[in-house]
């Protein structure tokens, strides 16, 4: 089924917030930081004040504040993001002045013209640096700098089962800061209506209602009085799934001067000041029995977390997640894991694409190719003896989580098969005596999706997000609207949801609409991140599809005078059971029930409409990913031959979105595994700040990928959908990771850090080569 | 500030506007003209969001100053539907799923229109080569290979090749 | 990333064109397709003070083979050489066009010039390595002069060349047509800058290379010419075993920095490699 979302971005008909232009707005710019870490001795706007076209400098002093996202845990330490820094800046980037002037070029020229006075002082820009004895604080309230210290997890046994195991592995895994870098940056565009008491945002966000909270909480106004509008969201990718200091700043500034006030990020900001994630190292140590299976598993997680904590989810967001989802699709009964969030002066992270599970799928995965490697078996065959099978679900992992029925063997098998494993080591053979150096990598992975507010409460945060809701109505004619909490921006909701609203209420999806992204027309939700939105959001809308229908019977059964379970609805139409000649159409029906509302059965409400909650405890979605790479001995570059994907997400609704979403993750994947990366120097400065240097892959670097599914229905979902947004990414890393592991294994190579860099490839080639 | 007067034929219209010399030719399409189809990804010419036809010519017009392009003929992603129905290559960019978020899709839509013209029998090989002047961050790419082959008057691509 | 103000001139000949430079002092700066400078302008890293476009000059883009060898006007865009179908064009200067689809990506060779590139002096863009390994010549007029400066000339530094800042490039001339020449780079993306570019020429007779150029870029502040590899070739057959001694002498006499995009080393590497291959295409292998 074709989207609903695609002839006006097709067309060039499109809202995104920079397309919109109320008459009068202003426009912003920033003053960042040019240190990782300085004293701001001082701050004079007068010259950018008579710059031409300047209409106002905000500093701290005038917008003071900040934000300050919570975990109710005593090893977490919050930290107060200054919407604008007032007394020092923490990393390059930060925002220290706001220049708001009748044109980005105006602004601009007035951002020149604000002189700080800083007074530089010494960086810690990565995390040997930061967790150094005696090393520059980030915070100088503080006495290091951990934000988060968490021995999460411990087992008595541990020490005794690595000491005695057939297989002892001890190993150190880094993986590259990288950013979701979507194509729209985030926007922001606020005005005051004067004439309803109202600040209307229009924001690129992910999470219109969580904008909304904290805007109306940091500026002090009744949230009933903002109303926050994501028009077409250009990518998010988890980077606007927090809310950011120049969203609030902008707010601000509209109330401030009573006049349109418009920032549109670009480019350097989005790659220098916004979000970034993903830079982790982990220490871990795992036995192994002889026939290969995992015993115990012992590991020690720092994330590089940047300056401060991310609103709401706070820096605490990959560590956790990290050290909770490590052991991923393997039993395993043994388990230890103790997790850090370090501060560093750079930009903080945010959830992107995955988070952590494209690390912890990188570790687990290459210490599955270890372990074989060691003990002489073949990497399928391990994997084998440690997923979780059929007959153990529902499954209670060791860290409490509960996995529902999925197929992580099966789909394994599915993946080996595509890419003809058997025969592998002789095709491999053949092309080395060619020269060739040619591998094979897999990369098996649950992905929990669609959690709702019971998972998230074990975070602790102290925002709980989880639920969702659906409003329903229909109107007078039989068309349907349902206004809904989530948020499609890419991933065609609006098409999918129709389609759940369809199956359930017997009518044309061409005449279901379904609103999204407006907090003055739908209801209280959590937007769309975290693989929830199909889940919970489509749960909560089938069910309210479902009370709909319910009531259409009722009224139905009333005006043909039969009993209501005698009533069926198909086709658009409400018929007796066995008798389809006693009918009436849904849209008869709803002329009743608007218009001739005295003939409804008594008690019924006049018109039609219906709401419903869903809040699941959350599904595993799996998959396995398989690569096959060459490695070029003269270049050290990868190229990649095939990429097969086995992907189970349930019960898919729309096949054609499912493979789009597979397909873009593993391009972000493959392009953290291969290309991208953000660099800091010792200073903290950023040596990656344009896209000539920051390397998102072309077509050209990314190959076809080849998806297969299996279909295993979830029980907690109302559809037997799961969810399935951050699987490609999560996969990706690990497949490659492996496969060249496997092109270069007989040199005594092992890829262990990710991105892998052209230049440290040939090195490594280069040295086996001399030896 | 220097006004420079501009003349331009955008889509078969003629349209008249003062800039000031540092005027983007896509912040003036946008801000200036109202057509706000062609966006703005990174205004340092990698992405290609920005990508119109300039004299029938595919050019990013983040590296254009409006001036520059005092009267010639531009071409946006307005001018692509006719009478209201998408033509063949937007409609094969939905059937294809050549887009998700949609940001970038106008700049590949004027990239593909420009090679499809020139060379209306590209091959795959082709297609990818010039496809690969621009970013998306969404699909991954295949999608919106598999729609410009299908736009070409051949038709539809074959099967995805496999690799070695 | 919106550039700052400049005077904006429009030129319609290159007479004007350098008047208005001679004018407008040294802060006043050539457009031609802008595709380098006008990103340098968005991160406000150049701030000319004025621009003077010389885009619209007419008769600056001809692409025509006189005596032998090829001219082509300053204005001549990327796209233009690419795809020039000229018999006499194609017949020995091929290189040319193959060298061009290098450069960028389409978009960025429908508005880039041979001319401007020079000017701009990357030293990892194609035009500046081939230009080194053909010993081209660059027709550059002042306001009292026009004078002649080759290649091997023209580099002075990173992103600096021997013009004047009252200057201009009009044609740029090929005066030799190679036997063979190949050219060859490596960019960890596609169109992106390339890491290093290669270029080698050998003019041979009965087997013997007679005149032996091989050019690098993306290795050093400007292109560079590897003599020593050269020497190795001059007056010999270009065996195997030869072609590989000079990429590792080419190599050898590198010193390439270290940056964000791959350690000095590494360029240093595939500077060999990539010699290599050009020379081995420049034997007629394909």
């Amino acid at each position: 089924m074709r989207r609903v979302e695609d002839p006006p971005l097709l067309t060039g008909d499109t809202r995104f917030v920079d397309d919109l232009a109320p008459p009068g707005t202003l426009h912003a710019c920033f003053v960042r930081s040019p240190y990782a870490a300085a004293r701001i001795e001082g701050i004079d706007a007068a010259p950018a004040r008579a710059v031409p076209g300047v209409e106002a400098v905000l500093t701290a002093g005038d917008i003071p504040g900040g934000l300050r996202a919570v975990l109710d845990r005593p090893e977490f330490t919050p930290t107060v993001m200054p919407l604008l820094a007032g007394d020092a800046v923490r990393h390059v980037g930060e925002p220290i002045a706001m220049v708001i002037a009748d044109s980005r070029y105006s602004a601009e020229d007035g951002a020149e013209e604000v002189l700080v006075d800083y007074d530089p002082g010494p960086a810690v820009a990565s995390l040997d640096r930061a967790l150094a004895p005696g090393a520059p604080r980030v915070h100088d309230e503080m006495d290091d700098n951990l934000l988060l210290q968490v021995p999460m997890y411990d087992d008595p046994e541990l020490d005794d089962i690595l000491a005695r195991a057939a297989a002892l592995l001890e190993a150190r895994f880094t993986t590259g800061r990288v950013t979701a870098a979507p194509m729209e940056g985030r926007a922001s565009l606020a005005r005051w209506d004067r004439r309803d008491s109202r600040l209307l945002v229009y924001v690129s966000t992910q999470v219109p209602h969580l904008v909304r909270t904290t805007v109306a909480d940091v500026l002090q106004i009744p949230e009933h009085t903002v109303r926050v509008i994501a028009p077409d969201v250009g990518g998010g990718f988890g980077l606007k799934c927090v809310v950011g200091r120049e969203e609030i700043l902008v707010a601000a500034a509209a109330l401030r001067l009573g006049r349109p006030v418009k920032w549109i990020e670009d480019r350097y900001e989005n790659l220098a000041a916004s979000w970034h994630g993903h830079e982790q190292r982990y220490d871990v140590r795992a036995a192994f029995d002889a026939n290969g299976t995992l015993l115990a598993f012992d590991a020690d997680i720092s994330c590089d977390v940047g300056a401060y904590s991310c609103f709401p989810f706070s820096c605490g967001v990959e560590p956790l997640m990290a050290a909770t989802e490590m052991p991923g699709p393997y039993r395993l009964a043994h388990y230890r894991a103790r997790t850090r969030a370090v501060a560093t002066n750079k930009v903080p992270i945010a959830p992107y694409r995955g988070v952590s599970r494209p690390q912890i799928t990188f570790v687990m995965e290459r210490v599955m190719d270890k372990a074989a490697a060691r003990l002489g078996l073949d990497p399928v065959d391990i994997r084998r003896r440690n997923l979780i099978a059929r007959d153990d679900f529902p499954y209670t992992g060791i860290t409490g989580l509960v996995y529902d029925p999925a197929s992580y063997r099966e789909s394994l098998d599915l993946c080996a098969g595509h890419l003809g494993h058997d025969d592998w080591r002789a095709r491999q053979e053949a092309a080395r005596r060619d020269g060739r150096l040619v591998g094979l990598g897999f990369s098996c992975f649950s992905e929990r999706t669609g959690y709702g507010t019971p998972a998230f409460a074990q975070r602790r945060m102290s925002i709980t997000p989880g639920f969702e809701s659906a409003d329903i109505r229909m109107d007078p004619s039989g068309g349907v609207t349902v206004a809904v909490g989530t948020l499609g921006h890419g991933q065609g909701h609006r098409t999918t949801l129709a389609q759940v609203v369809s199956d359930e209420l017997g009518v044309d999806p061409a005449h279901v609409r379904v609103v999204q992204g407006d907090t003055d027309a739908t209801p209280y939700g959590w937007g769309t991140f975290a693989s929830r939105s199909l889940v919970i959001g489509g749960g909560a809308t089938k069910l309210a599809a479902g009370a709909l229908a319910e009531r259409l019977k009722r009224v139905a059964a009333h005006l043909l005078e039969v009993a209501v379970e005698d009533v069926e609805l198909r086709d658009g139409r409400l018929q007796a059971a066995g008798a389809p000649e006693v009918s009436m159409s849904v849209a008869e029906v709803a002329r009743v029930a608007h218009h001739a509302a005295h003939r409804l059965p008594p008690g019924e409400e006049a018109g039609l409409q219906a709401r419903a909650g869903f809040d699941p405890p959350g599904t595993f979605s799996n998959a396995t990913h398989g690569a096959v790479v060459e490695v070029s001995p003269a270049t050290g570059e990868v190229r990649i031959h095939r990429y097969v994907v086995v992907e189970d997400c349930g019960v898919v609704i729309n096949p054609m979105i499912v493979d789009g979403q597979v397909r873009g993750g593993v391009a972000q994947g493959i392009a953290a595994a291969l290309y991208e990366q953000l660099l800091y120097d010792d200073e903290g400065q950023l040596l990656t700040a344009t896209f000539m240097d920051y390397l998102v892959p072309t077509a050209a670097e990314i190959p076809p990928i080849e998806i297969h599914h299996l279909e295993t229905p979830c029980e907690y979902s109302a559809t037997g959908a799961k969810g399935m947004g951050e699987g490609g990414t999560i996969g990706a890393p690990a497949a490659i990771a492996n496969a060249v592991s496997d092109a270069v294994g007989h040199l005594g190579i092992e890829v262990d850090a990710i991105p892998i860099h052209p230049a440290w490839m040939r090195a490594r080639i280069e040295e086996a080569r001399a030896r | 500030m220097t006004a420079h007067e501009v003349e331009v034929v955008v889509n078969g219209s003629r349209r008249a506007l003062a800039v000031e010399a540092r005027r983007t030719l896509v912040d003036a399409l946008r801000h200036d003209l109202g057509l706000v189809g062609t966006h703005v990804g990174c205004e340092h010419g990698i992405c290609g969001a920005c990508t119109v036809l300039l004299d029938g010519e595919p050019v990013r017009s983040c590296l254009v100053f409006a001036v520059q392009a005092h009267g010639r003929t531009v071409e946006t992603v307005e001018g692509l539907a006719q009478d209201g129905d998408l033509n063949p290559l937007q409609e094969a960019f939905s059937r294809h799923h050549g887009l998700q978020c949609g940001f970038c899709t106008p700049g590949f839509l004027m990239l593909a229109t420009a090679l499809l013209r020139r060379e209306p029998d590209a091959s795959e090989e082709r297609i990818r080569e010039v496809m690969s002047s621009n970013l998306c961050r969404c699909t991954g790419y295949a999608g919106i290979l598999e729609a410009v082959a299908a736009a070409r008057p051949s038709g539809a691509p074959q099967e995805e090749r496999r690799g070695a | 990333m919106k550039p700052a103000r400049f005077e904006y001139h429009r030129a319609s000949s290159s007479a004007e064109a350098i008047e208005l430079l001679d004018t407008l002092g040294e802060d006043a700066k050539l457009i031609a397709g802008g595709q380098s400078l006008v990103p340098m302008m968005s991160f406000r890293l150049a701030r000319p003070s004025a621009l003077v476009d010389i885009g619209r000059i007419p008769g600056l883009d001809a692409i025509s083979v006189v005596d032998g060898g090829l001219r082509i006007g300053a204005l001549a865009t990327h796209a233009a050489i690419e795809s020039t179908s000229d018999p006499a064009v194609l017949d020995g200067f091929d290189v040319l066009p193959r060298t061009a689809r290098f450069i960028g990506h389409l978009p960025i060779r429908t508005r880039g010039t041979l001319g401007g590139s020079l000017a701009h002096a990357d030293p990892a863009a194609e035009w500046c390595v081939l230009a080194l390994a053909l010993d081209a010549e660059v027709v550059v007029a002042g306001p009292s002069e026009t004078r002649i400066v080759a290649a091997r000339d023209l580099f002075t530094g990173f992103l600096s060349t021997a013009l004047e800042p009252n200057e201009m490039i009009l044609e740029v001339r090929f005066p030799h047509r190679p036997t063979r020449c190949s050219f060859v780079e490596h960019s960890r993306r596609s169109g992106d800058f390339a890491l290093v570019a290669a270029s080698a020429r050998l003019d041979l007779e009965a087997g013997i290379c007679r005149t032996v150029r091989i050019a690098l870029g993306g290795v050093g502040p400007t292109p560079v010419r590897a003599v020593e590899a050269e020497a190795l070739l001059a007056g010999r057959a270009p065996s195997s075993e030869l072609r590989a001694d000079a990429a590792r002498a080419a190599a050898a006499a590198l010193d390439p920095v270290s940056d964000v995009h791959a350690p000095g080393e590494h360029r240093r590497r595939l500077a060999e490699v990539l010699v290599r291959t050009a020379l081995h295409r420049a034997t007629g292998a394909p």
